[in-house]
């Protein structure tokens, strides 16, 4: 069977990651159309929601088990998936465009002789071409792409493909193989969770601050809006640059490009840069007095006026609406 | 030890983005080019570890066509003692680069490299580690933090939620990322020097294109959506709004 594909699973903690599903549907879907199958592996140690994957139109999902992989290690997972693309003649790997998987995927093309585009928002079918369309210039652009190679290696941005049940076809066939001897040259020693308690690149909501906070020490009042909503803290290049809020927060061009439901920008003026990393949220609330701001073209909803009265408004009828 | 720093020429990213007239490519009209923001960390970074080494050599390498020389000028302003121009003037995919850079430094038999965690114009984030895959070095993807000793190397690499640690070894690429340090400015006295120091100009390696680029086109526009007030009033309505009609919260 021409065009088998594999699916590369994230587990972090032992636990498949959310974009593991999108990924799992999106590659049973593909493999439909392709008139071919799908399969996934993860690698790590124990992996306690293997079984709900498997809900998802995969054929098989195999777990390469052993406890030193609990842990990205790049050559190491380089080695074993490398391998068991190879014994099963895997044509298209389909991995999740997170930090490992945009890791992971170069190296095994190279390994694999295979093309490799990331960050692919969708996938499009033209005769037997596959057309893969990714933002480009942070999002500024899109760009259609073609992978020559008959072997391919992708990744799929998080949030945008959608993970569903696939209620026709069975229940995939779970395989689990014990591996041994692996290259180790990288490996992760240990991991430093940070302070902020959601991650912009991985938050449904974002609330965002910009210059008009006027100072760092009034960025509580952001953290205290995040809090009400559950979303993550996000800063502007102008913010993270003054040293107000720390790098991992920047959303824009040089930061991080996010693509949440819902994105909360307080006393941000929308600078191109910052429009291009924020600008495919699915829905925007912007707060600034500035009526000509930047940021009220791409908003949905906005309020024109001054934030230190409006923001504690906020939380508070938010808080209250969650209540009730 | 010989350190090289790959860099790349890329659109500012205040800069408007036009599709071309062949449908593929950015119109460069009225586009400023600028050393791509990532790789300045990329650059302190190797000169910050020769400098604490107190020996080496820092050689600055970038594909592209001859416009690229004001990046790899700029590079020399920093303090980079050389550069090479990799001459291509056409566009070519990740391994395309990461070809032509892993034949260069193979070439200089350098042993740490260093470049941007990406470039700010196809985002694409993986020559670092093919370049890494084709030399067969190690590689440290998106580094916020660096120690070399001997051949050792511990980094932190930033990762969702957190740093992961990560012990590795010579010969290596590392990717950087911003956090890692504080580029300097090019002083005065940098940029005379640099006016003098060689850029030495050759041919990209050939390669043959594993994907193609068969269209661009911009992202559709979003409406401006509604003022809902100019105080906090406005804010019942607002959350009824998201709650309501957006159905977001």
């Amino acid at each position: 069977m021409a065009n088998k594909i594999l699916v590369v699973l994230e587990q972090r903690e032992g636990i498949i990651k959310r974009s593991g599903f999108e990924a799992a549907s999106t590659a049973s879907k593909l493999a439909k159309d392709l008139n071919t199958s799908a399969d996934a592996v993860v690698v790590g140690d124990a992996i306690s929601n293997i079984n709900e994957i498997s809900k998802y139109g995969l054929q098989k999902v195999i777990h390469l088990k052993n406890s030193e992989l609990a842990y990205y290690s790049s050559s190491g997972y380089t080695e074993v998936i490398t391998n068991l693309a190879k014994e099963n003649s895997y044509d298209i790997l389909i991995l999740s465009n997170t930090a490992l998987g945009k890791d992971l995927a170069p190296r095994l093309s190279i390994k694999l002789d295979a093309g490799c585009i990331v960050d692919c928002v969708k996938l499009n079918l033209s005769g037997s071409d596959l057309i893969l369309t990714r933002p480009a210039y942070a999002g500024k652009a899109l760009i259609d792409v073609k992978i020559l190679s008959d072997k391919k290696v992708i990744t799929l941005r998080p949030n945008v493909f959608k993970a569903q049940v696939d209620e026709n076809s069975a229940a995939a066939e779970l395989l689990v193989k014990e591996i041994s001897g692996i290259n180790l040259k990288s490996k992760v020693t240990s991991f430093k969770k940070s302070e902020g308690k959601i991650d912009v690149a991985e938050a449904d909501i974002i609330v965002s601050g910009g210059r008009g906070m006027k100072g760092p020490e009034n960025f509580h009042l952001i953290e205290e809006l995040a809090e009400s909503l559950g979303a993550a803290v996000g800063a502007s290049r102008a913010v993270v640059d003054a040293g107000w809020r720390p790098h991992n927060e920047q959303v824009g061009q040089t930061g991080k490009t996010v693509s949440p439901t819902l994105y909360v920008a307080c006393g941000i003026s929308g600078a191109i840069q910052h429009l291009a990393g924020m600008s495919s949220s699915k829905y925007i609330v912007a707060v600034n007095k500035d009526k000509d701001a930047p940021i009220f073209s791409v908003a949905d909803y906005g309020i024109t006026g001054d934030l230190f009265e409006i923001i504690p408004a906020l939380t508070n009828e938010i808080k209250k609406v969650k209540q009730s | 030890m010989k350190i090289v720093v790959c860099v790349s020429h890329v659109p500012d990213t205040a800069s408007r983005i036009k599709v071309g007239s062949d449908g593929k490519t950015i119109d460069p009209a009225g586009v400023t080019y600028i050393i791509n923001p990532y790789d300045e960390y990329a650059v302190e970074e190797a000169l910050k570890t020769k400098e604490k080494l107190g020996t080496g050599e820092v050689v600055v390498v970038t594909l592209g066509s001859e416009n690229s020389k004001e990046t790899i000028r700029k590079a020399l302003a920093m303090g980079v003692d050389s550069g090479v121009l990799l001459k291509d003037d056409k566009q070519r995919d990740s391994l395309g680069i990461a070809k032509a850079l892993a034949e260069e430094i193979k070439a200089k038999d350098s042993q740490l490299v260093f470049m941007g965690k990406q470039s700010v114009d196809y985002d694409n984030s993986i020559v670092g580690q093919l370049t890494a895959e084709l030399l067969n070095y190690n590689c440290v993807t998106v580094c916020v933090k660096l120690e070399i000793s001997g051949e050792k190397i511990t980094a932190e690499r930033e990762i969702e939620g957190g740093r992961e640690v990560v012990e590795t070894s010579l010969p290596a690429v590392i990717t950087c990322q911003k956090g890692l340090n504080e580029p300097r400015y090019a002083s005065l006295k940098g940029i005379m020097a640099a006016k003098k120091k060689t850029i030495e100009e050759k041919s990209a390696a050939s390669y043959t294109p594993t994907s193609e680029v068969v269209g661009m086109h911009l992202p559709a526009g979003k409406q401006p959506g509604r003022i809902v007030g100019s105080d906090s009033s406005a804010v019942p309505e607002l959350v009824r709004l998201l709650k309501e009609e957006a159905k977001v919260i």
